[in-house]
């Protein structure tokens, strides 16, 4: 509004931005957040985003069906490519759900301020995408209704689990990475379903937020054994974060296969992980700031900050597809080799130059201050850089099998119908549990926000 | 005198810090404090000893990764011994994902239980909840509860004292539910 003749002439640096905007109090936050919970009348976009995901889960429980009635014939796969939409949306959504983790936990470990009105949406996204993400494997089991003998227990068939197996190793990841996310999230929510409580105003919401709340009642105790906890959660979710996609890269590394046997794989899945989360958190969070008027509690320096890890994970991914290469070539192993000439040339070769456009240079336009002041301009290579690590996945996957050793065996995968009816599916089902989320529980930590209020007040006075 | 005690509200973490500390002066020292954030500086002022949530965490990280250990060493080698490969039957290296994840899993639940546990959550039905001002305990109020159990307690007495703080209201707690 008063801005000077140089502050129009040349936009205003978003990392610049508080991270918290306006004048707030206790009181005006909690408003705010339970508010949309608790206030906002249903309006027609929301029982269109409701319709648009809800026929989309639909369309993914009648494919779930028809696969279980049919078995995995209805999908492309066969041999050689024996893995191909399911495994590629697996590790795409896990990656998806590790970012939550690293966003909130690890940026929890660094005292990161900016992390304060993030990590409630960074963890809900965690638990979603995880849920989608393990489905993915029982699916693609030819059996599903036995993916319980993953489990190790004393059974009428006197065999254990092969431990020395990743497929093994990946139950316990993904089962401890589900069941601590839920920890991590529930645990921060308890204090913010006590504040719903003591908000709400029918009986039926008091009661629920009251049973969920556990009873909470801020006892300086409980905050002193909560705040402990907490931090332990943190400090332990953060190494989980990073064994659990070591675990996802062994499936592929521990293969001896071309293109997969390599010790780059699990460093190239983690950052990898990063990269698409933090594009998915953007994806998420820059709609329903605008939607739900949240441009307060999260400003441009946090939609910044978001882009500039992206980059830096970025140019970690970029690295390795050079040592990729590099590698294959120096090894001078002819598959090997083959295996990389037919990724940039051979019949998925466009897949490959997609990832690289969308990977590794498309993410470089966050180095201009405009586009990271851009919500919109944000949103676009958020969605660009989601497409190309999915294309990435389903790269390393195809290329992988298609020519293995014996050019009699080799054969190409062309995707069905209930191919895309999964991967489609599996995005609405998480929309619609994002979208219940926002409906039913304070998106936003109040109990943080209140904390890092007091901060800014006390340090601006 | 039987009830729970005296609840005195406060508006802001600096006041019921000041009440506190006060409070400790004057020699009470069953004091319960209420804020809807982690106020800084509340645990030294309620002289609260060091939370044992750390130790419960090893224990559950060690009872995890021991057993996940124990499971897969007892599996491979006693139970159902099956040459993989040529591999030994006591292949630990392979052991270690899963140990590490289980060990990760204990220390979680240990920490979110021993959480609950030392808070004596869940609880739904406690004293301060009669008091009508404590609704906005989870929003932008602060408050100090001195115990009707401890020594120097007197309705009449603690009370004036509580108002010669500034508080913003003062409830009389009644006795718990039996």
């Amino acid at each position: 509004m008063n801005a000077t003749a140089a502050e129009v002439a040349r936009p205003a640096a978003p990392e610049a931005a508080p991270v918290l905007l306006g004048h707030h109090t206790d009181g005006s936050i909690t408003d705010r957040i339970t508010g949309i919970v608790l206030q906002r009348g249903r309006g027609a976009g929301f029982w269109l985003a409701i319709g648009i995901s809800g026929a989309a889960t639909v369309l993914f429980v009648v494919a779930i069906a028809w696969l279980f009635a049919r078995g995995v014939g209805i999908w492309g796969i066969n041999q050689p490519v024996s893995w191909g939409f399911a495994i590629t949306n697996y590790v795409w959504w896990v990656a998806i759900g590790n970012s939550g983790t690293f966003i909130s936990a690890f940026l929890l470990l660094l005292r990161q301020r900016w992390r304060t009105s993030i990590n409630r949406f960074a963890e809900a996204m965690t638990i979603f995408a995880v849920a989608m993400a393990g489905l993915m494997p029982i699916l693609h089991l030819g059996r599903p209704w036995f993916f319980y003998w993953l489990a190790p227990y004393p059974n009428a068939m006197n065999v254990w689990p092969q431990w020395r197996s990743p497929l093994v190793w990946d139950f316990f990841a993904i089962a401890t990475y589900l069941i601590v996310s839920i920890l991590f999230w529930y645990m921060g929510l308890l204090p913010d379903l006590a504040t719903m409580r003591d908000a709400a105003r029918r009986r039926g919401r008091q009661l629920a937020y009251g049973l969920a709340a556990l009873g909470w009642r801020g006892d300086a105790r409980h905050w002193h054994h909560y705040r402990s906890a907490y931090l332990l959660l943190g400090g332990v979710a953060a190494p989980l974060v990073i064994s659990v996609h070591s675990v996802v890269a062994f499936e592929f590394s521990f293969a001896n296969l071309p293109g997969w046997h390599s010790a780059i794989y699990a460093p190239y899945f983690i950052a990898g992980a990063l990269f698409s989360g933090l594009a998915m958190a953007l994806t998420i969070t820059i709609p329903l700031r605008a939607i739900f008027g949240l441009h307060d509690f999260i400003t441009a320096r946090h939609l910044a900050n978001i882009a500039k890890l992206m980059l830096a994970c970025g140019w970690i991914i970029t690295y390795t597809y050079v040592i990729e290469l590099f590698t294959a070539f120096y090894g001078g192993d002819r598959y090997e080799i083959h295996t990389a000439l037919a990724r940039m040339g051979g019949d998925y070769a466009w897949i490959y130059w997609t990832v690289v456009a969308c990977n590794v240079l498309v993410p470089q336009l966050i180095w201009w201050r405009a586009v990271r002041a851009s919500p919109l301009a944000l949103f676009a290579i958020s969605i660009l850089v989601n497409v190309g690590m999915w294309l990435e996945r389903m790269m390393i996957i195809l290329t992988g099998l298609y020519q293995d050793f014996l050019p009699s065996s080799w054969g190409n995968f062309t995707p069905t119908f209930w191919d895309w009816a999964i991967l489609a599916g599996s995005l609405g089902a998480f929309a619609l549990l994002f979208i219940l989320f926002i409906r039913f529980v304070p998106a936003l930590s109040m109990t943080e926000l209140r904390r890092l209020n007091r901060d800014i007040t006390q340090a601006g006075s | 005198m039987s009830g729970y005690g005296l609840l005195a509200e406060f508006d802001s973490p600096d006041a019921l810090l000041a009440a506190v500390r006060a409070a400790r002066e004057a020699g009470y020292r069953q004091l319960e404090a209420f804020a809807p954030f982690a106020v800084e500086g509340l645990d030294e002022a309620l002289q609260l000893p060091r939370s044992r949530v750390p130790l419960l965490a090893l224990l559950g990280g060690i009872a995890g990764a021991g057993g996940g250990f124990f499971l897969q060493w007892y599996s491979a080698v006693v139970d159902f011994p099956i040459n993989s490969g040529g591999r030994p039957l006591d292949s630990w290296p392979a052991f270690v994902p899963a140990m590490v994840e289980l060990g990760i899993l204990g220390a979680s639940l240990a920490a979110f239980a021993g959480m609950l546990l030392l808070n004596g959550l869940p609880r739904l039905r406690h004293p301060v909840f009669e008091a009508a001002p404590f609704a906005r305990a989870s929003r932008d109020r602060f408050f100090l509860c001195i115990r009707g159990a401890d020594p120097r307690f007197d309705a009449q007495r603690t009370h004036a004292w509580l108002q010669q703080r500034a508080a913003l209201s003062i409830t009389v707690l009644p006795a718990e539910a039996p």
